[in-house]
């Protein structure tokens, strides 16, 4: 097996796996807080504005570790520098 | 397929490029301008409203009430910047339902430099609150020990504020391509209703923090005012 087809085999199984652990792990999170926030409004609705807007902001400052596991696996896939070295590498041969 | 519309070039001239990014920018800057340039140039204070200025008055209300409600101070001091970051990323988020429109805000380079708007402006608000000496006090606050790790927070944070942004709407605008390979039709346009609640929910995110970061580098200034206007209350009431 040559180092093409090594990088391009680890390339995927990492992107899958990037995402595959962290977008569970933060639903999870997300989950707990958005529970919260609906035990909260249901408790108090007259504080209904601040709490949805501190979930609101809480829920997406969560989200972005999420988000940076799909960016990471983005550019595993779409945008991979040592595939990119390794494609120029065996085309300039 | 293209995950940054930085990798469609129009045109090239040496190291000048025309990428996709900028044209949408323009786009969204000429929307912006002309519209608010054709509503506010008949402006009444009558009864009778146009409908444009009723929806610039809705706006501007908006964002002076979310800003007073979390800062607790004057809004006007941030609608400038906080109303000019919102209102840009959620046109160019809700633009992006057009067909051909990539939307602006898909790019690490734009997102990037709103980010770094956002760091250059918070110690240019701390500062002309509270003075320079006091700002770099409030980095060893509260303890030396603490100082690599508040550099460090405030670097993460303008990063984690640019890939945030980016990483939502270029991943809608990727589900968005993967589900019309695979299931056309039906599902592209119900995630694509979902990117334009998420584009806003981003926009109306982006704005907030930035406004949060910028509020707890006045932070000192606004804890004296309290306590200010508390005593003041207490010696009109004894």
């Amino acid at each position: 097996m040559d180092s093409v087809d090594l990088i391009g085999m680890v390339s995927i199984i990492t992107a899958g796996v990037t995402v595959g652990i962290g977008a569970p792990i933060t639903a999870i999170g997300e989950g707990w807080a958005v529970s919260r926030g609906m035990t909260a409004l249901a408790q108090q609705p007259d504080a209904a504005p601040v709490i949805t807007r501190t979930l609101f902001i809480g829920v997406a400052m969560v989200e972005s570790s999420a988000i940076y596991c799909f960016v990471v696996s983005m550019v595993l896939i779409f945008a991979n520098p040592f595939w990119n070295y390794v494609v120029a590498a065996s085309g300039g041969q | 397929m293209h995950i940054t519309p930085d990798s469609i070039i129009y045109w090239q001239s040496g190291p000048v490029r025309i990428s996709a990014t900028l044209v949408f920018t323009w786009v969204v800057m000429a929307i912006l301008v002309l519209g608010s340039w054709l509503v506010t140039r008949r402006l009444t204070t009558d009864i009778q409203l146009s409908r444009g200025q009723n929806l610039l008055e809705i706006i501007v209300n908006g964002i002076r009430e979310q800003i007073r409600d979390v800062t607790l101070q004057d809004p006007d001091r941030y609608l400038p910047f906080i109303g000019t970051l919102f209102l840009f990323i959620a046109v160019s988020n809700v633009l992006s339902i057009v067909p051909g429109f990539s939307p602006p805000t898909g790019s690490l380079s734009t997102t990037a430099a709103l980010a770094l708007c956002v760091f250059v402006t918070v110690p240019i608000y701390g500062i002309a609150d509270r003075g320079l000496v006091e700002f770099l006090k409030s980095y060893v606050q509260p303890n030396v020990l603490l100082l690599p790790f508040n550099i460090l927070g405030e670097l993460t944070r303008t990063v984690a504020l640019a890939v945030r942004l980016f990483g939502n709407v270029m991943s809608g605008s990727m589900v968005g391509a993967i589900l019309l390979a695979i299931a056309p039709f039906f599902f592209p346009i119900v995630m694509n209703a979902l990117g334009l609640l998420i584009g806003l929910i981003q926009a109306y995110i982006f704005s907030i923090l930035s406004l949060v970061f910028i509020a707890s580098a006045t932070r000192a200034q606004q804890e004296r005012q309290i306590a200010e206007a508390s005593i003041v209350k207490e010696e009109t009431n004894g």
